[in-house]
C-alpha cells in the first residue's frame, strides 16, 4: 500500500505531525498572562485605592510620594519597573511568552513562522542577560513587601488578624518561594563553583546551592502562584479600598 | 492480539512517500519491535539504525506520530492503533534513506569543544558532592533528538552559529568538572551560538535520558557566560583584578 | 598498487570503535603512528556503551586487602585454569593504571566518601572491586575514551564495514569493506591491523547482544588464516529480562545482585543455597545461569519461566540511585516498578570468552601483523569471564595491541595489495543480489538462532550437537542460495548477508568445539559429561581452516611459573578435575 508522496518537512507555520491538541499547551499561559497584563495597566495608571488600613497594594510597594509632591502620576509608575522587568526576565517567564506570544515555537515539533530569528543575540532581547539585577531589586522589592505583610497584622498600634494580613502574608511567602527559587540566584549561591570541596565557604554554598536547586525544580509552579496571588491581593485590597468589601476581623 | 498498521517514510534525498504496513502486535512490543518485523517479513531493505535495542546507545531516534522518541523504548500498547502510526525520520537532519538520517553535523561540531583539561598540580581527590552534578550530563547517549526537536536548528536552520542542546550539555559536563581548569564561556557566546537558546526546553521534553538540559545545562551556563560578558560589575572586577578570561 | 576503489592509507587500521578499539586507537596515536578506525555503527555505539555494572581491578579503595594477585587469582578460578596465565597476570597488575587514565581522561566514576573512586561488589570477586558509574559504567568508558581519541584528531571511518582482511604473502596487508550508507566498496592500506571487532551474541535468539554481535571480527580473522581459541566457552548472562517477549534477552546488570539482590523461585525459596551456599547470589555467572535454568526446568520458574529478582528490600532512593536505568527499564518496557516487587529473569547469551588466539604481551595473532583485543580475543577468562573483567580486558589489551601494532608498523614497509583478493571480495559481496529466488537472509538467520539457541544452549549433549552440525550445514547451503531487493543503498538485508555468512562460520566453530570438550566445566556444559576432567582440564580447544575446511585440534594450557602457581595452589588442584 503506497501512500501518496511526501516531503517530510512540516516545515510551514504550525505544521506538525503531531497527533494531540498541542495548543492546549499553551493556551492557559496566553490567557492567563494577557489577563494580569491588562489587569495590572490598569491598576498600576488608576493611582487610586492601594491602601486601606494598615494594608498596602503590593502594586505600590514601597509607596513613594503619594501626596504627589514631585510625580503627578501614579506612584506605581516609579516602582513597578521593578517587579515587572524582574518577571520580564525571568527564565521561566521567557519560556512562556516566547511560546505562547512570540510562536518561537508555538509547540515543540511544531513549525514556526520563517524569518530572521536571533534568539536572545540581539537587542532587545539581549537585555534578558541582566536578569540578575532585577532579582538585586526584586530582593529589595521583596523587603519592603515583608515589611508591609507585618505591619498588616497591626491596626492602630494593636494586633489584628484579618482577611487582608492573612492575604498579604500568603502573598508575600509565594513571592519568596519565587524570587528564592530563581535561576541566577541559583548561580550566585553555588552554580558558579566548580569544586565545592576546593573553595574557601564551600561547604555551606554547596547546601545552599542543593535546597535552592530542589525549590528551583518548581520554579514554574511558584512563577505563577505568586503572579496570581499579587493580583489577587491587589484585587482584594483594592475592593476594600473602595468599600466594595468589608476587611474581617479574625482575631 | 490486535495488528497495528505503521505508515513509514520510504525515500532519500530526493523525497519519497509513505507506505503502510501490518504488523501483528505482541505483548510489550516497541515501535522498533514492528519496524524489525517489517524488516523481516515485508521489506527487508527498509533502512533503519539500531543497536542495543535497550535505549542505551541512542540510535533509534526517529518521529512518532511526530514526537522525537526512541523507537526501542516507546511501547506500541501507549500509541492510538486505531489510526496508522507515523514513523518518520528526524526532521532537522538531511535524510539518507527511508528512517536514517545523516547526524555527523552533530561530530563536527563535537570537535569545535577543547577537550577536559585538568587544572595543573591537581591531587584527582574529587568527592561525591562534586560530582554529582556533572555525572547527570555524563549520562547522554547522543541519540540527538534535543537537536532534532531544537527550533533553532529545526525551523531556524543555524547549523552554522548554534551548536544545539546536546552539545551544552556536554560543555556543562566539561565546565562543572570539578577538574577541569579551561573557560568555554567565549566559545559559547561566540562559536556554539548560546544566545540563540531561548530556553523554550524542548529539548528537555524529548530527552530520553531525562537530564534537565536547560534548567541544569543551558541556563548555568548562559548565567556563567553573563558572568563573562555581560555583567558590567564583575567585568569591572576582572579588569582591576587582571584575570585572564581563559581560565575559570 | 592501485584500484578502482576508495583508498586510505594508515600505519595502523583498527577495525571497531568499542572500547578495545579506542583503547589502541589512542595508545597507537601515542607512539606516532598514523591511525584509522573503522566501526560499523555511529562513533560511540558501539556495544561497550552498553556495559553497566563496572570495570574490575584491584585498586583497593575500599577493601584495603585487595591487590594485584587475588584479582589475578579470582579470574584464573572464575576461568577454571583455562585462562592465558599471563594474559591473567598482566591484566590483574595493569588494570588499576588503565582506570586511573580514564580518570585523567575526565571520566567521573562514583566516589567514596574520602574523594577515591568508589568499588562494588560483584559475583566471583573475592573484595569489592568494580570502579562504576551508577549502571551505565561503559556509557562513561565509551564517551571518555571518545572525547579523548577526537582530541588527538583520529580518523574515524563510521559506518563502514569490513568484510575482508587482504593478505601480502603471510602477512596482514589491509582490509576490505563497503559504505553502509552509500553501498560503495572501500579499500585500507595497513601494516598492522587490530581487530575489536566485539563478541558473537546474535547467534542465538536470546541475547542481551546488539546486532553488531555478529562475529565478524573471528570470521574475518579465520578467513585470514589465524587461529581460533576456546570457542566453545559461551557465557550465558543468569539474569537477562523475561517477559514481555519483545525485551527479551535485554540484559539485568550483576550489579543488581552486587548491591544486593536475592534470587526466589516461584515457592519463595532463596535456591543459591542449595547451588552456592557460601557466595549465593554473587557466584560466578555459570553457577547462578545454571541455577535458574535447572530450576525453571524442574517446575519451580515464575509464570514466564524464570526467577525472581528482588531488590525491593533496599530503601527505594537508594535503588533509583544506584541502578537507574535498571529502574527505569523495568518501569518502561515491563511495567514493573523494581523499588516494589521483584523482576523476572532469565539466561540469556552474553559474551564469548573464545575468539582470536592472540600473544599475550603484544596481542598479536598467529597471522602477523594482525592483533585482537578485547572481546573478539581470547585467553584472558579461560573458560568463564567474571564480571568486570571484559571492561579491564578492554583497556589493558587494547592499549597493548595498539602499542604493539604502531611499533611493528614502524619495522615494516606499507605492503601491496593483491587486486585479486579484492575482486574476489568484490563479487562474494555481490552475489546475493545476483542470486534468482534464493531466500531472504532474515529467514536464514531467524532459524540459526533457532537452532543455536535449542541445541547449543546452556546444556548440551552430543546428539544434540551433532544434530547442530548438520542442520548448520544445511543453513550454509541455503545461504549460498541466498537473495537481496533493493539497492546497495543502506540496505539492512544486504548487510544482514555478509554478517549471517561470519555468523555460520563461528557458529560452526562454537559447535566444533563443544562436540569435543567432553566435560562440564565453566560456562560449558555437558549432560552427558557432568564434570570436571583432568585432561581436559589442561588444554584449550584450537580452530583453524586448512584449504577451507574447519580443523580442530588441542593445545596444552601453558604452564604457569612456580611463583604463580603458589598463589593458586590451594584449589588449583581440586579446579583441575581430581575426580578422574
Ligand atoms: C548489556 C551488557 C552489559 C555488560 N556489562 C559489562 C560490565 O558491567 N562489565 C564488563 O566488564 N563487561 C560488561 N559487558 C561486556 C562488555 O561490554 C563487552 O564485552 C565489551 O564492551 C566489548 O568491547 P569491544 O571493544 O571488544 O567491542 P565493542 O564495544 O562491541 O566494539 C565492537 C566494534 O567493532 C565494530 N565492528 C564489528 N564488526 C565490524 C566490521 N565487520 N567492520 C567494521 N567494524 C566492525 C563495531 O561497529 C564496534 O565499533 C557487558 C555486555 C553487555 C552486552
Ligand atoms: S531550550 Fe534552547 S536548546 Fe533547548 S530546544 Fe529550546 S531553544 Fe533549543
Ligand atoms: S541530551 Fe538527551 S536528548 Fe540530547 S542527545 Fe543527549 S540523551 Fe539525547
Ligand atoms: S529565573 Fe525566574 S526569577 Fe530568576
Ligand atoms: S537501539 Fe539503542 S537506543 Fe534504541
Amino acid at each position: 500500500m503506497a501512500g501518496e508522496s511526501v516531503t517530510v518537512s512540516q516545515g510551514h507555520f504550525v505544521g506538525t505531525l503531531r497527533r494531540d491538541a498541542w495548543w492546549t499547551e499553551i493556551l492557559p499561559a496566553a490567557l492567563l498572562l494577557g489577563a494580569f497584563g491588562i489587569y495590572a495597566t490598569f491598576r498600576a495608571f488608576e493611582g487610586a485605592y492601594y491602601t486601606w488600613g494598615p494594608y498596602l497594594s503590593p502594586f505600590y510597594s514601597p509607596l513613594i510620594d503619594p501626596q504627589h509632591h514631585f510625580w503627578p502620576w501614579s506612584p506605581a509608575l516609579l516602582i513597578l519597573a521593578f517587579p515587572l522587568g524582574f518577571r520580564t526576565t525571568c527564565y521561566y517567564y521567557r519560556k512562556a511568552y516566547y511560546r505562547a506570544y512570540f510562536m518561537d515555537p508555538p509547540a515543540c515539533a511544531v513549525g514556526e513562522r520563517k524569518r530572521n530569528y536571533c534568539g536572545e543575540t540581539k537587542f532587545p532581547f539581549i537585555l534578558q542577560n541582566l536578569h540578575r539585577y532585577f532579582l538585586y531589586a526584586a530582593i529589595i522589592v521583596l523587603g519592603f513587601l515583608w515589611y508591609d505583610a507585618i505591619i498588616a497584622f497591626f491596626l492602630d498600634g494593636h494586633f489584628r488578624v484579618g482577611v487582608g494580613s492573612i492575604i498579604m502574608l500568603v502573598n508575600v511567602v509565594l513571592l519568596s518561594t519565587y524570587t528564592v527559587s530563581c535561576h541566577s540566584l541559583r548561580h550566585l549561591v553555588g552554580g558558579k563553583i566548580d569544586c565545592f570541596s576546593c573553595t574557601s565557604m564551600g561547604s555551606p554554598r554547596h547546601t545552599g546551592w542543593r535546597a535552592i536547586s530542589i525549590l528551583n525544580e518548581r520554579h514554574m509552579l511558584y512563577a505563577w502562584c505568586s503572579l496570581i496571588s499579587v493580583g489577587l491581593t491587589d484585587l482584594y485590597i483594592r475592593l476594600v479600598a473602595a468599600g466594595v468589601l468589608r476587611d474581617i476581623t479574625i482575631l | 492480539m490486535a495488528d497495528a498498521i505503521l505508515e513509514v517514510f520510504r525515500g532519500d534525498r530526493q523525497g519519497g512517500k509513505t507506505e503502510q504496513y501490518r504488523v501483528p502486535v505482541a505483548p510489550g512490543m516497541v515501535v522498533l519491535d514492528a519496524i524489525h518485523y517489517i524488516q523481516g517479513h515485508l521489506a527487508p531493505d527498509l533502512a533503519v539504525r539500531w543497536n542495543c535495542k535497550a535505549a542505551k546507545c541512542g540510535s533509534c531516534s526517529a518521529e512518532v506520530n511526530g514526537r522525537p522518541r526512541l523507537m526501542c523504548k516507546t511501547r506500541m500498547d501507549a500509541l492510538p492503533l486505531d489510526q496508522p502510526i507515523k514513523v518518520f525520520p528526524m526532521k532537522s537532519f538531511p535524510i539518507l534513506k527511508d528512517l536514517v538520517t545523516d547526524v555527523s553535523w552533530n561530530y563536527k561540531i563535537n570537535k569545535k569543544i577543547p577537550p577536559f583539561t585538568p587544572r595543573p598540580g591537581t591531587d584527582w581527590k574529587v568527592y561525591q558532592d562534586d560530582v554529582d552534578r556533572v555525572q547527570e550530563f555524563r549520562k547522554c547517549i547522543e541519540c540527538f533528538l534535543c537537536q532534532d526537536v531544537c527550533h533553532v536548528l529545526r525551523d531556524h536552520d543555524k547549523f552554522e552559529q548554534f551548536a544545539g542542546p546536546r552539545f551544552f550539555v556536554r560543555v556543562a559536563g566539561l565546565e562543572m568538572h570539578p577538574v577541569d581548569g579551561k573557560s568555554r564561556a567565549k566559545l559559547l557566546r561566540d562559536e556554539l551560538g548560546i544566545g540563540f537558546c531561548n530556553i523554550t526546553k524542548c529539548c528537555t521534553e524529548v530527552c530520553p535520558e531525562e537530564i534537565h538540559i536547560t534548567d541544569n545545562a543551558i541556563i548555568p551556563l548562559k548565567e556563567r557566560v553573563v558572568d563573562q560578558f555581560y555583567d558590567p560589575v564583575l567585568m569591572l572586577v576582572r579588569k582591576i583584578r587582571g584575570v585572564n578570561e581563559d581560565s575559570k | 598498487m592501485t584500484t578502482k576503489f576508495e583508498t586510505h592509507e594508515h600505519d595502523v587500521l583498527i577495525i571497531g570503535a568499542g572500547g578495545a578499539g579506542l583503547c589502541a586507537a589512542i595508545e597507537a596515536l601515542a607512539q606516532g603512528a598514523s591511525v584509522g578506525v573503522v566501526c560499523k555503527s555511529l562513533l560511540g555505539k558501539a556495544h561497550t556503551v552498553m556495559a553497566e555494572g563496572g570495570i574490575a581491578a584491584a585498586m583497593a579503595n575500599v577493601d584495603r586487602a585487595d591487590d594485584w594477585r587475588t584479582h589475578f587469582r579470582d579470574t584464573m578460578r572464575g576461568g577454571k585454569f583455562l585462562n592465558n596465565w599471563r594474559m591473567a597476570q598482566l591484566h590483574a597488575q595493569e588494570a588499576p593504571d588503565r582506570i586511573r587514565d580514564l580518570e585523567q581522561w575526565g571520566a567521573l566514576f562514583d566516589r567514596t566518601s574520602d574523594g577515591q573512586i568508589l568499588q562494588r561488589a560483584f559475583g566471583g570477586h573475592t573484595y569489592k572491586r568494580l570502579c562504576h558509574v551508577g549502571d551505565r559504567t561503559g556509557l562513561e568508558m565509551i564517551r571518555t575514551l571518545q572525547d579523548r581519541g577526537v582530541a588527538l584528531g583520529i580518523d574515524v571511518y563510521m559506518e563502514c564495514a569490513v568484510t575482508r582482511l587482504l593478505k601480502d604473502g603471510d602477512r596482514v596487508a589491509g582490509a576490505f569493506g563497503y559504505w553502509r550508507e552509500q553501498g560503495r566498496f572501500v579499500v585500507f592500506k595497513a601494516k598492522s591491523v587490530v581487530l575489536a571487532t566485539g563478541g558473537i551474541g546474535k547467534i542465538y535468539k536470546i541475547t542481551s547482544n546488539s546486532w553488531e554481535y555478529t562475529a565478524d571480527g573471528m570470521a574475518l580473522a579465520y578467513e585470514a588464516g589465524a587461529e581460533l581459541k576456546d570457542m566453545e566457552f559461551v557465557q550465558f548472562h543468569p539474569t537477562g529480562m523475561v517477559w514481555p517477549p519483545g525485551v527479551q534477552g535485554i540484559l539485568v546488570t550483576e550489579a543488581v545482585r552486587g548491591e544486593g539482590g536475592i534470587l526466589r523461585n516461584k515457592n519463595g525459596e532463596r535456591f543459591m543455597e542449595k547451588y552456592d551456599p557460601k557466595r549465593m547470589e554473587l557466584s560466578t555467572r555459570d553457577v547462578v545461569a545454571r541455577a535458574i535454568y535447572t530450576e525453571v526446568r524442574e517446575g519451580r520458574g515464575s509464570e514466564h519461566g524464570g526467577a525472581f529478582l528482588d531488590i525491593s528490600q533496599k530503601p527505594a532512593e537508594y535503588v533509583k540511585k544506584k541502578l537507574p536505568s535498571m529502574y527505569h527499564q523495568f518501569l518502561e518496557l515491563a511495567d514493573v516498578d523494581i523499588t516494589k516487587g521483584p523482576m523476572e529473569v532469565g539466561p540469556t547469551c552474553h559474551y564469548v570468552m573464545g575468539g582470536v588466539r592472540v600473544d599475550p604481551e603484544t596481542a598479536e595473532s598467529t597471522v602477523s601483523g594482525l592483533y585482537a583485543a578485547g572481546e573478539v580475543a581470547a585467553g584472558l577468562h579461560g573458560a568463564n569471564r567474571l564480571g568486570g573483567n571484559s571492561l579491564s580486558d578492554l583497556l589493558v589489551f587494547g592499549r597493548r595491541a595498539g602499542m604493539a601494532a604502531a611499533q611493528a608498523a614502524k619495522k615494516v614497509r606499507q605492503a601491496t595489495i593483491d587486486q585479486t583478493q579484492v575482486d574476489k571480495a568484490e563479487r562474494e559481496m555481490l552475489a546475493p543480489f545476483q542470486n534468482g529466488n534464493g531466500e531472504s537472509p532474515y529467514a536464514i538467520h531467524r532459524d540459526l538462532q533457532e537452532t543455536m539457541q535449542k541445541l547449543v544452549g546452556i546444556f548440551r549433549v552430543e546428539a544434540d550437537l551433532q544434530q547442530a552440525l548438520q542442520e548448520l550445514e544445511k543453513l550454509q547451503e541455503r545461504a549460498r542460495r541466498m537473495h537481496v531487493d533493493g539497492s546497495r543503498m543502506f540496505n539492512p538485508g544486504w548487510h544482514l548477508s555478509y554478517d549471517l555468512q561470519s555468523m555460520l562460520t563461528i557458529s560452526e566453530a562454537v559447535t566444533r568445539s563443544a562436540l569435543a570438550r567432553r566435560e562440564s566445566r565453566g560456562a560449558h556444559s555437558r549432560i552427558d559429561y557432568p564434570s570436571l576432567d583432568a585432561t581436559w582440564g589442561k588444554q584449550n580447544n584450537v580452530v583453524s581452516s586448512q584449504k577451507g575446511t574447519m580443523m580442530l585440534r588441542q593445545e596444552p594450557v601453558p604452564a604457569m611459573p612456580e611463583e604463580l602457581q603458589k598463589l593458586l595452589a590451594d584449589e588449583a588442584e581440586a579446579v583441575a578435575g581430581k575426580g578422574k
